[in-house]
């Protein structure tokens, strides 16, 4: 396996066509262990983190540029960026220890197609987009387009993302993100639930977007959330409320799980409404401080 | 096959050392540098064993790969104590007890080291997280937990001694 770090898109992308076998890495946090657990390895490694666009962190023109290979620690310590979707770092603070968010990114997380990755259900309720490059060029395709079931992308050989585009959050418009573990730290997730909130002045609900995560091959959007929401005042806390019922329901259609050691399909499917209802209201809180 | 040549700072001192591009860091340090003061537990990055300060991140040294150091600077375990002088983490550490078979050590001395040079007040709820990357199958974590939190005491007071010198 020869190891290559290349300083610019076009040397990676060139090195990429020259080796069917190569492939890319950022934080290697999955991919080691995936080499320990007996997975063969590529002839070629190309580390993305030397080609300046996957270290972009900054906003302009309307819309937050987030390098593919920016590890969660500069994203978690960024006020900025925490303070513009703080479920997004929520969700990314939550990808293992320090140790692990000193290397891990979010063009990882997503790539490496695990369907319970933390940072993509907040990335795909944000409406982020992925700038693609490779040999035929730059693309820019939603992130919900690049995980099509665990462990596969859309992505073709010698293609990489570069960058996150994140619109600005519109006045009275925040996030949120929350998961299930059966414990307090470094696990993944059983159920995972990003919101993305938008509120009129009079604090009512005039969009919303919810996504699930673990609860399905891909992440599932919570696509009757934005009908059910919208209207209502969100601001207080879950109560017995129709339409939280519904919202619950709603989520619970979404799911598609399957049973496995961290939890059964009941299980994930009552958890899905539960976190979805509170993700709501807390990306309403916020969204109500932002108006 | 080839090897490559990899020049960087481990614990201040310039070093160069030949590699296989498979390698990991936590291999180069301990295999070609002889510093085995970094351990290896799982290699896969759960366990903190491997734990060193990579460009002032900490990190798991199993989950880079050693070409990756290439310019960079880290910082060891075997670069801890100044001479005969123990650093504040090991000296609590050892008052404390927080340690049984000691293979964990050096991992939760780095991470700790890790965590103080960024806060150096942490609360107990801040020390557990802070080493939660860090697996201790003797002590029960207690011992641990406290003793970090008595370093970070200890290097206040040397911190205002010096000041006040």
């Amino acid at each position: 396996m020869k190891y290559q770090a290349p300083t610019s898109i076009e040397e990676a992308v060139a090195l990429l066509s020259s080796d069917p076998g190569a492939r890319v890495f950022a934080g290697a946090t999955d991919l080691i262990p995936q080499f320990q657990g007996g997975r063969p390895e590529p002839s070629m490694l190309v580390d993305l983190k030397g080609v300046p666009q996957t270290g972009v962190l900054e906003c302009q023109n309307g819309y937050w540029r987030v390098g593919a290979a920016v590890p969660a620690a500069r994203l978690t310590s960024h006020r900025e960026l925490v303070s513009a979707f703080p479920g997004l770092v929520e969700g990314t603070s939550l990808i293992g220890s320090d140790q692990i968010q000193g290397r891990a990114t979010l063009g990882g997380n997503l790539c490496n197609a695990s369907p319970a990755a933390d940072s993509v259900p907040p990335l795909v309720a944000l409406g982020a987009t992925a700038v693609i490059v490779g040999a035929a060029g730059r693309r820019s395709v939603p992130v919900s387009e690049i995980v099509i079931g665990p462990g596969a992308t859309s992505l073709h050989h010698a293609e990489f993302i570069t960058e996150f585009r994140i619109p600005v959050p519109a006045r009275g418009c925040s996030d949120a993100y929350e998961r299930f573990i059966p414990r307090t730290e470094m696990d993944i997730a059983v159920v995972g639930a990003a919101a993305r909130i938008r509120l009129d002045d009079q604090g009512r609900c005039r969009d919303a977007t919810v996504v699930l995560g673990a609860v399905a091959p891909t992440v599932a959007e919570v696509s009757a959330a934005a009908e059910i929401l919208r209207g209502r005042q969100l601001a207080e806390a879950p109560n017995c409320k129709a339409f939280w019922e519904e919202l619950g329901e709603a989520a619970v259609a979404s799911c598609n799980p399957i049973d496995d050691k961290r939890g059964t399909v009941q299980f994930r499917r009552r958890v899905a409404a539960v976190l979805a209802r509170r993700t709501v209201a807390t990306a309403a809180r916020r969204a109500k401080e932002a108006i | 096959m080839s090897r490559t040549y990899v020049t960087c700072v481990v614990n201040g001192d310039p070093v160069d050392f030949l590699c296989h591009d498979y390698q990991t860091l936590l291999s180069a340090l301990r295999d070609e540098l002889g510093l085995t003061g970094t351990k290896e537990g799982c290699g896969t990055g759960d366990c903190g064993a491997c734990s060193v300060i990579l460009d002032g991140q900490l990190v798991c040294s199993c989950l880079v790969f050693a070409p990756e150091a290439e310019g960079r600077s880290i910082e060891t375990i075997e670069g801890m104590a100044e001479g005969q002088h123990l650093h504040p983490l090991q000296e609590s550490f050892l008052e404390g007890a927080a340690f049984q078979c000691g293979v964990c050590t050096p991992g939760f001395l780095i991470a700790a080291k890790a965590l103080l040079d960024h806060n150096p007040t942490p609360t107990e709820t801040e020390v557990r997280y802070g080493v939660a990357g860090n697996l201790c199958r003797c002590t029960g974590y207690d011992k641990i937990v406290r003793s970090v939190l008595d370093a970070a005491v200890r290097m206040r007071e040397q911190d205002t001694r010096k000041e006040t010198a």
